[in-house]
């Protein structure tokens, strides 16, 4: 349990939440995406999703976070209390190009409710930790690819969420921006202490960011392979080109290339 | 300011040569002045009718703005209403599409029965043809919301009332523009049309020119009822301008 305090003074509950999914199932039409799959992830974990294009894992994610109901099986989510605490970050920023930075970091506060002072704090607040208090009176439209993805990043992380669900946030980005952007990230997780789910293809940011990857089989969303990964807590870009990585990767690229 | 002449610079050469050349080909004697009066006796007829053509402006220019305004509000009013189900816009869409296919000149006489000679039908004439760009540019800008953003609308739990003001109104606002910017032009038209059947302006300055072969003032009353348009079609320019300059392509660089 770990409590982060705002500019604002209010201290908010930012622990992550555990899951359990059992025999999820999901079909569109006749296309059957995710096949009686069952999945336990712990509090304040940090997993990473991994499989080729097409294999359910954004659907698997949708899941997740209450956008589409499975056909089958059960999710649950623990503790349930809060309403509200999933954030979703999609491929591309999707930000509102008519609001300034800080209106666009604001705005889930503002549609859960939350005073404007308020917001306005919380979302100064996050913007910092982003590394965009500069520029939050630019138009997404003034910004660069790898600034968008901040402003995204920065407006999900702005109501303390519980669950962090992205999906390929940097697979868009040039090479450094994204090594840049995965430092971050893991260092915000480890400051906040929330469950992250990392839905990607690429095998080296898997390996790079997260404790536990999980490799789905092709078609029908089966688990392939279930990997905690013995990597150091703190991530910098010397471990980038380290043996260990590499092993880790590996073993992940063994999976990710065997039938199924 | 400057600047503005500058950009106007362009549009005016063409303007000039052709009036110039018209008048040159009337002068010259090969087209017959009764036919295409050379633009000079049309400069003359409006320095000596200005009283009468200013007030017929004035009385088209009310009209098609009103129009405007009514088919901008209800033609926003009634896609909002459309875009909130897809059974509600299987009911009622075709019943839109009738406001384009309608043809005004037929229907016309019928306005006059319906609300008598004068601005009301000239008004009803403008309202009725200039609505359907409106109402169709509303809906699709409305129906092409990011499915992203909507999700992400849906995961905080925003209410209809604020997904539309906040996201999906905003997100259509460069295709309403340019239903707006259709809907300006075709106004005047319309309320052209309806001074021809019911009404006083530039139409039945043109309707009365026409049958005294007094082609000068017909040709002068279409000059201003151009400008009309054009100053219409300015207007909805900087509108947009102002909304759109700090966020839509269209309105950058």
């Amino acid at each position: 349990m770990t409590e982060a305090k705002t500019a604002s003074g209010l201290s908010i509950e930012t622990s992550g939440v555990a899951l359990r999914l059992q025999r999820v199932r999901r079909a569109f039409d006749d296309l059957v995406v995710i096949s009686d799959l069952t999945l336990n992830v712990d509090a304040g974990e940090f997993l990473a999703i991994l499989g080729p294009s097409g294999c359910g894992k954004s659907t698997l994610l949708r899941i997740i976070a209450g956008l589409v109901t499975p056909d089958g099986g059960t999710l649950n989510i623990t503790p349930t209390d809060t309403k509200f605490q999933t954030a979703y970050v999609f491929q591309d920023a999707h930000l509102l190009p008519w609001r300034t930075v800080l209106e666009n970091a604001a705005l889930p506060l503002e549609l859960m409710g939350v005073e404007r002072a308020e917001r306005i704090a919380r979302a100064n607040d996050t913007l910092a930790e982003v590394g965009l208090s500069e520029a939050k009176s630019r138009y997404p439209a003034q910004l660069s690819g790898g600034m968008r993805m901040r402003v995204s990043l920065a407006r999900a992380l702005v109501t303390q969420p519980r669950l962090l669900l992205l999906d390929e946030p940097f697979a868009a980005l040039d090479e450094i921006t994204r090594f840049r952007l995965d430092v971050r990230l893991r260092d915000l997780w480890i400051e906040r202490g929330m469950t992250v789910i990392f839905v990607t293809h690429s095998i080296t940011e898997a390996a790079f960011l997260a404790d536990r990857a999980i490799v789905l089989t092709r078609k029908g969303g089966g688990v392939k392979l279930d990997r905690r990964l013995d990597l150091p807590r703190i991530r910098n870009n010397e471990l980038r080109v380290s043996p260990q990585l590499a092993h880790e990767m590996q073993a992940l690229l063994a999976a990710m290339e065997e039938e199924g | 300011m400057w600047k503005t002449l500058q950009k106007a610079v362009p549009a005016a050469i063409p303007f000039l040569i052709v009036t110039l050349a018209m008048e040159w080909l009337v002068r010259a004697g090969w087209i017959k002045a009764f036919l295409v009066p050379p633009p000079s006796a049309v400069f003359e007829t409006m320095v000596r009718d200005w009283r009468e053509l200013f007030a017929a402006l004035a009385r088209t220019s009310s009209a098609a703005l009103i129009g405007f305004a009514l088919s901008a509000l209800g033609g926003i009013a009634i896609a909002v209403f459309l875009s909130s189900s897809r059974a509600i816009q299987q009911a009622f869409y075709p019943y839109a599409v009738f406001f384009q296919t309608v043809p005004i000149i037929a229907i016309a006489p019928l306005l006059v029965i319906w609300f008598g000679y004068g601005m009301r039908t000239v008004v009803a004439s403008a309202f009725i043809v200039s609505i359907f760009p409106v109402i169709a540019n509303t809906l699709t800008g409305l129906l092409s919301t990011d499915p992203a953003l909507r999700d992400l609308f849906r995961l905080y739990g925003a209410s209809p009332s604020a997904t539309l003001w906040k996201l999906r109104f905003p997100a259509a606002l460069p295709q309403i523009l340019t239903g707006l910017r259709i809907a300006g032009g075709l106004a005047v038209i319309g309320a052209i049309v309806g001074e021809f059947i019911g009404g006083q302006g530039l139409g039945s300055v043109v309707d009365v020119a026409r049958t005294q072969q007094r082609t000068d003032k017909v040709f002068a009353a279409v000059l201003l009822a151009s400008l009309l348009g054009l100053a219409l079609f300015g207007f909805i320019n900087i509108l947009s301008h102002v909304a759109l300059r700090r966020w839509h392509a269209s309105e950058q660089n």
